[in-house]
């Protein structure tokens, strides 16, 4: 017998109290702290910070337990929180040419000022699963230097000195900056809301792209010109004081991909820059940044449209995982009313279709069966 | 989000404003409401927001309803026809807790009318407002993927497209093989997408005295049909437009052309058929109107017969 569903209510509230068990996990074991989380977890942490498009490691770590370690899950908390925030003005440009670097690479130079700084990679290690890490031992401390105190100069600036890179297409700093989080999207975008876009965008969905250019699908010839790693300060203009002011340090991962450029009819040949700048330790993502946004300048810049990466509608459209998840998981939402009207489409179709080779069966089955069907 | 909006907010816990959104963005989208009602049919670009649902579960409809709710309206919310459905419960919830305002599954006692893939089957009247939520607003969209392309051909009124794709529907099924989001032309203008909802439902937002706006959250449109307004579902002369018909009454209230759910009561091919909207069934039984399945007794003697 039929129960008409109902309940809806209770079900829902049962299901996220056992969500919150679920998530806390064996309870003799300690919950983790917050401070852990940040600390512990840094690259996850960091990931939800560039992806939810808030620097705020502490609330990052509290999406992160929240999500039970469901990244995307994170990011969305994340972005719902910040979305909810007043928004009362923009900062300046940040300067990464003074940023306290803690990684520094570049790989078109052997040597440059300032010096190449592996920092804190996973480059070079042997990925051989350490079973001490299994136990509370603590590691030895690194090993520190003195500052050199040399500036440690962009890659890009090097090359830009002596002409071999595009101009960095200077925007006219009192023209007002792209908010893609406050205006509808709409196509052709500027390359500030390009940039926005990408630096939220799903880290796994850029680097397949990237991946793809590097397959031959949009070729660009990329060299890592530069990736730095470090702090920057945050500086905003308060109007009332007249000039601008530190209102904090973020984590920054800054990529410059230098790429090789024939040259068309209005420019000489050059090498031309792809850019990636994400929140946090993220060198994968900033990497894939950079790629995909070499690959959209391809317009631009008079190269011949061929391959997915190039297509500003498609990469930009579909790179933001919490649109993406929020509408590929809505189909578990019920469809009964939708798939009805298909039941009841195809049911038609498929009768017409039984119906029209039981006729064209009885027509070829010979001249009494032909009679029967006529009459 | 468990702080209550009626006592003081402590420090530490989030504060949000009435029904969530707040003011500047309400502004926002009254804006783009309003733009939408001057050109029916026409998909206004809005700066949608993050909302705390995910996209695809109703966030334009959210944003929207949130814009024109007061705390006098009275909301009801379906999915599917049903005010129980698990999405719709939810949503109502978020309205009840955010803006406290008075929710109803009376189809008559709403204000607002918040709905996904359903209208309702009474008839709406002046002063109530339909929200439907909008997954794909773009007609066109499974015709031409790029948004720089369609919104010329709008521009253009450039709809010769869709036409051939219902022709080709004909040639190859004889059929017009498009069951839901069933194309309409809103006032000789714009051809729209009426959101997923069964053609069934298409005849009901032809010149229907309520407003009726549509919210698309993650696609960033919003675009709407003013009281009053035609609304053509698109066909040919030789093959005119025709909704669903069911061969039997809902089981439980014995109604007739409704739209109805298939429900499969056991493995052996077993089914009924209800009513999908809910409200309709309930208020048709509490009228004394009994299907089948609860014992109409002269509906029971006929199918036996058949």
């Amino acid at each position: 017998m039929y129960v008409a569903v109902k309940g809806g209510e209770a079900a829902i509230a049962n299901a996220h109290r056992l969500l919150a068990d679920r998530r806390r996990g064996d309870r003799s074991v300690p919950s983790l702290t917050l401070a852990q989380i940040a600390s512990q977890l840094s690259l996850a942490v960091d990931r939800v910070m560039a992806e939810g498009s808030l620097y705020d490691p502490e609330l990052a770590a509290l999406a992160v337990k929240q999500a039970r370690g469901d990244l995307i899950e994170a990011v969305f908390l994340l972005r719902a929180y910040r979305t909810t925030l007043p928004r009362f003005g923009h900062s300046d440009p940040v300067d990464t040419g003074r940023m306290l670097v803690e990684r520094r690479v570049s790989a078109v130079y052997k040597d440059l000022p300032g010096g190449q700084l592996l920092g804190p990679t996973f480059d070079y290690t042997h990925r051989l699963l350490d079973p001490e890490l299994a136990s509370d031992g603590d590691p030895d401390t690194p090993q520190t230097a003195t500052d050199s105190g040399e500036k440690i100069t962009r890659v890009s600036d090097i090359l830009g000195d002596e002409g071999l890179i595009e101009e960095d297409s200077l925007t006219d700093a009192s023209a007002p900056v792209a908010d893609i989080t406050r205006t509808p999207t709409e196509y052709p975008m500027g390359r500030d809301a390009r940039l926005q876009t990408l630096a939220r965008g799903d880290e796994g969905f850029l680097l397949a792209l990237a991946y793809s250019t590097q397959r031959g699908y949009a070729r660009s010839h990329p060299f890592v010109g530069e990736i730095r790693i470090g702090d920057v300060d945050v500086e905003m203009m308060i109007p009332e004081l007249g000039f601008s002011v530190v209102v904090g340090r973020i984590k920054l991962t800054e990529c410059q991909m230098v790429n090789q450029f024939k040259g068309s009819a209005k420019a000489p040949p050059q090498f031309t820059r792809g850019y990636g700048l994400v929140f946090g330790q993220s060198e994968r993502k900033a990497m894939a940044m950079s790629l995909c946004d070499r690959a959209l300048r391809a317009g631009e810049l008079g190269e011949d449209l061929t391959a997915p990466a190039q297509d500003e509608e498609f990469v930009l459209s579909h790179c933001d995982n919490v649109q993406a998840t929020g509408f590929v998981e809505h189909l578990k939402l019920p469809h009964y009313v939708d798939f009805q009207a298909e039941l009841d489409l195809v049911r038609r179709m498929r009768a017409e279709h039984a119906a029209k080779t039981a006729a064209d069966q009885t027509d070829s089955a010979g001249g009494g069966a032909n009679k029967e069907a006529a009459e | 989000m468990n702080a209550p909006l009626t006592q003081e907010p402590t420090e530490t816990l989030a504060r949000y404003n009435f029904a969530y959104l707040d003011e500047q963005t309400k502004r926002m989208i009254r804006r783009a409401i309003l733009k939408g009602i001057a050109i029916p049919g026409y998909q206004v670009p809005f700066a949608s927001r993050e909302m705390p649902m995910p996209y695809g579960w109703g966030t334009g409809g959210v944003q929207v309803t949130a814009s024109i709710i007061g705390p006098d309206d009275v909301l009801k919310v379906i999915d599917q026809g049903a005010d129980d459905t698990t999405n719709a419960v939810s949503i109502r919830a978020f309205f009840a807790k955010t803006a406290s305002v008075e929710t109803t599954t009376v189809t008559t006692d709403a204000s607002i009318i918040q709905t996904r893939h359903r209208i309702p089957e009474t008839p709406l009247q002046e002063g109530q407002i339909l929200v439907y939520q909008v997954p794909i607003p773009e007609p066109l969209r499974f015709l031409e993927p790029r948004e720089t392309e369609t919104r010329k051909m709008h521009a253009l009124e450039e709809y010769g497209l869709m036409h051939v794709k219902l022709y080709e529907d004909i040639a190859r099924n004889g059929h017009i093989a498009t069951t839901y989001a069933y194309p309409v032309k809103v006032e000789g203008r714009y051809v729209m997408d009426p959101s997923p909802t069964p053609k069934f439902d298409n005849p009901k937002m032809h010149r229907s005295a309520a407003l009726q706006l549509f919210g698309a959250g993650r696609e960033k449109r919003i675009y709407a049909i003013p009281p009053h307004t035609d609304v053509v579902s698109l066909d040919f002369e030789d093959h005119p437009f025709e909704i669903q018909h069911f061969e039997q009454p809902c089981a439980l209230c014995g109604a007739e052309q409704v739209y109805l759910d298939e429900v499969v009561l056991d493995d052996r091919g077993g089914r009924m058929f209800v009513c999908s909207d809910t409200d309709h069934c309930e208020t048709r039984r509490a009228g004394g109107h009994r299907g089948t399945m609860l014992g109409d007794p002269f509906l029971a003697e006929e199918k036996e017969v058949s």
